[in-house]
């Protein structure tokens, strides 16, 4: 189980500083320095970092559990990003920078090399990479892989922007020479993908808990036809459904962080329960925002209001490591290869 | 924040895990000695089979010792079940009295009854039906008008239920009926909850078959029919008290979201091992879908072992988990590659088979055990909306 003194020290943080207009001047181009520097100084961002490297060394689920806080307050800062920098480097046994991080590549067919100390290559979509203070980067080194730390100061940023208005940016290395770099083994661009769908699926699984209290207590604030649109049977029904894709998608994100916590990022095991929570909680993040915006109206689709927040990010995420359609075949893949007699087996295999 | 629903990951523990093994050794054993064959559904009605399974330990898993139970716990009853699902075992002699009607007897029998009547549900000998549905009383099951009225040492049963099914099979019902009227403040007061003994002289049970052209449906007329005063199931005129307790144990099982698994399977085998990427799609999605659920049910019977009671998280699991089993066989049928006069000639036709039983059978599947409307209903005021 996650540790309940983490998760308060995060949600504390969030109520006292995420605030809609931090949020909103974050997508204006305001980095949240009183948030990040609190985040900063609970040790949160390193959380799957040990000691030894630089960090808070608590549990994998430690890190879910904030992420799933961070999703639900629509956090505008790296935090998820910084985790897994810090994981990735602490997986070659380099130790984490202080500051904001990012990480590069975000696709698996990343182009990234490392040769004669130099990085080559660009990687898209990384996010939040003009606000990083270091790019920790899975790169490969002739036939082998090497996760290698860069100051950002070294490489050339060209903004972009995610639907949701968070940075999503173009980074090329250009000869880059990173502070620090060192040979892994066993890790490859699909895995560090596969731990980037688990985060966001943990993040997807927060703002869902997020649009739910928000669209249950609009229903009950709204009176229409003379009574709370609450009391009507089809904003019910509606409600009742969304509720049901929030939980689905938390226990679907739930079991690939257990699974996570349990066997590391390889193996086939986990590779399915990623496969699951990044498709349930992308299909969820689809449903669950139209109908919190059916029960908002037009006052949920301005911009003054704060539903869009979660709701962008949910259009987001959903596509970011992998949307459902790319998870769905991949799930599709493996179980084919297993074949009909032993889906089943493949089902109960987890537990 | 008006609920917070919880379903916390659950590992199966290794007894759990162990028992797996022994239920699938000895089901594929059953298969192989023809004794039941690989198909759709819970398969015939098959007494010969519950006998094996109680001899096994596996019904009433969790029930006392001293009523014939075995005192294991909700999770390992959940494996259990969820394995017979998948095998579609012909578990239709006890699955009701292993799910609802023993618990309820558990609950708020009188000790002579759990004594007498326990027993032999563990041991697979006895059927069970349900008695809830009537003509003119169906999602609104406290407007049940079927009466029992006081008479020396027991009760006049008059009336009928409707929609029962298994009745022809049955031993036993548990009825609700009607002993008072409901009153001004309690429209749900005034029903009580009877063990009937379905050979009463007066109880005559007509067939209803189904759009499948199965008989399992039966129209169950009572005719001045006596049930002993022993045989009353919790207070008189407070049924409404016990029937929600009910209702969480029956909502979130396997059989919730395994009915129409077998159009999978056969959808899986159908494509082989090298389906294109539509194909593998279609499957990922679904199987993702299922998997969830499974996570979700389980999660609620780790609740239930844990004595909690998550009524409303049961009621989630089964909208989501019908409304997606509902919804497979169309997805199966338009994924599918076609077959026609060049296909290679098919080992059988399982897949035909099993789309058409799924197909035949998806309506029933958001209507019996509570409507989806009903659900939507309880989980909306889970949400404090009524």
């Amino acid at each position: 189980m996650p540790d309940t003194i983490i998760a308060d020290t995060a949600t504390r943080i969030f109520q006292d500083l995420c605030e809609p207009q931090t949020i909103n001047a974050a997508e204006a181009g305001t980095w949240p320095a009183a948030l990040w520097d609190a985040l900063e100084e609970s040790g949160l961002p390193l959380t799957w970092v040990s000691d030894e490297f630089g960090g808070a060394g608590a549990e994998m689920l430690d890190g879910f559990a904030v992420a799933r806080i961070a999703g639900r307050f629509a956090a505008p800062v790296p935090l998820a990003e910084t985790l897994l920098a810090g994981w990735l480097l602490a997986q070659a046994g380099i130790s984490a920078p202080p500051g904001p991080m990012a990480i590069a590549p975000v696709h698996e067919d990343g182009t990234l090399a490392l040769a004669g100390g130099r990085l080559q290559g660009r990687a898209r979509h990384v996010p939040f990479a003009r606000n990083a203070r270091h790019i920790a980067v899975l790169a490969r080194q002739g036939a082998s892989m090497v996760v290698a730390l860069v100051a950002a100061d070294a490489v050339t940023v060209a903004p972009g922007k995610s639907l949701a208005g968070e940075p999503r940016d173009e980074v090329s290395f250009d000869g880059a020479a990173p502070v620090a770099a060192k040979p892994t083994a066993g890790l490859d661009f699909a895995a560090l993908v596969r731990l980037g769908a688990a985060i966001r699926a943990q993040q997807m699984a927060g703002a869902l808990d997020h649009i739910l209290d928000q669209s249950v207590q609009f229903s009950l604030d709204r009176v229409q036809f003379g009574r709370p649109i609450a009391k009507f049977q089809a904003v019910q029904h509606n409600l009742a459904t969304l509720a049901g894709e929030v939980a689905a998608a938390g226990a679907a994100a739930d079991a690939a962080a257990e699974a996570v916590a349990r066997h590391g990022i390889s193996g086939e095991q986990v590779a399915a329960e990623i496969a699951i929570a990044k498709m349930r909680a992308g299909e969820a993040a689809g449903t669950g925002a139209a109908i919190a915006h059916q029960v908002h109206g037009a006052m949920g689709f301005t911009y003054e209001h704060s539903l869009h927040h979660a709701t962008r990010r949910l259009w987001a995420w959903r596509e970011e490591f992998g949307n459902e359609a790319v998870w769905a075949a991949r799930l599709g893949r493996m179980v084919a290869a297993h074949g009909a007699d032993a889906l089943w087996p493949f089902l109960t295999a987890g537990s | 924040m008006p609920y917070n629903f919880h379903f916390d990951p659950v590992e199966l523990p290794p007894e759990a895990q162990e028992l797996r093994r022994e239920v699938r050794a000895f089901l594929e054993a059953e298969i192989a000695a023809g004794n039941f064959g690989a198909g759709s559904g819970k398969g015939p009605f098959n007494k010969d089979f519950a006998r094996k399974v109680g001899e096994r330990g596996w019904i009433g898993m969790t029930w006392p010792k001293k009523y014939g139970g075995h005192e294991r716990s909700h999770l390992e009853r959940y494996v259990v079940i969820e394995e017979m699902l998948a095998y579609h075992a012909p578990t239709r002699s006890y699955s009701t009295a292993d799910r609802q009607s023993g618990p309820m007897i558990l609950r708020y029998g009188k000790e002579s009854v759990k004594q007498a009547i326990l027993p032999r549900i563990a041991s697979g000998e006895l059927c069970f039906c349900i008695g809830l549905s009537e003509p003119n009383s169906g999602s609104d099951v406290f407007a049940a008008s079927t009466r029992a009225t006081k008479t020396d040492g027991g009760w006049l049963v008059n009336g009928r239920k409707i929609w029962t099914s298994n009745a022809h099979n049955s031993d036993y019902m548990i009825a609700l009926l009607r002993t008072s009227p409901p009153t001004k403040e309690n429209r749900r007061h005034g029903l009580t909850q009877f063990l009937i003994a379905l050979k009463t002289p007066g109880i005559t049970t007509r067939p209803i078959i189904n759009l499948t052209g199965a008989h399992d449906f039966n129209e169950v007329v009572f005719d001045d029919a006596f049930v002993p005063d022993e045989h009353l199931i919790g207070e008189v005129d407070m049924a409404w008290k016990q029937a929600s307790d009910e209702l969480a144990y029956e909502r979130s099982g396997p059989d919730r979201w395994l009915e129409t698994f077998s159009a999978l399977v056969e959808l899986v085998r159908r494509a082989g091992p090298e389906p294109d990427e539509r194909l593998a799609e279609g499957i990922g999605r679904e199987v993702a879908h299922l998997a969830t659920l499974r996570r979700m049910s389980l999660s609620v019977a780790g609740m239930l072992q844990a004595g909690k009671t998550p009524a409303v998280e049961a009621a989630a699991v089964k909208d989501l988990g019908t409304n997606w089993e509902q919804a497979l066989p169309d997805k199966v049928r338009l994924l599918a590659p076609q077959e026609g006069d060049s296909a290679p000639p098919s080992n059988d036709d399982r897949f035909e088979e099993a789309l058409r039983y799924t197909t035949l059978i998806a309506p029933k599947l958001t209507i019996q055990g509570g409507t989806r409307e009903v659900l939507r209903g309880i989980i909306a005021r889970g949400l404090g909306l009524r």
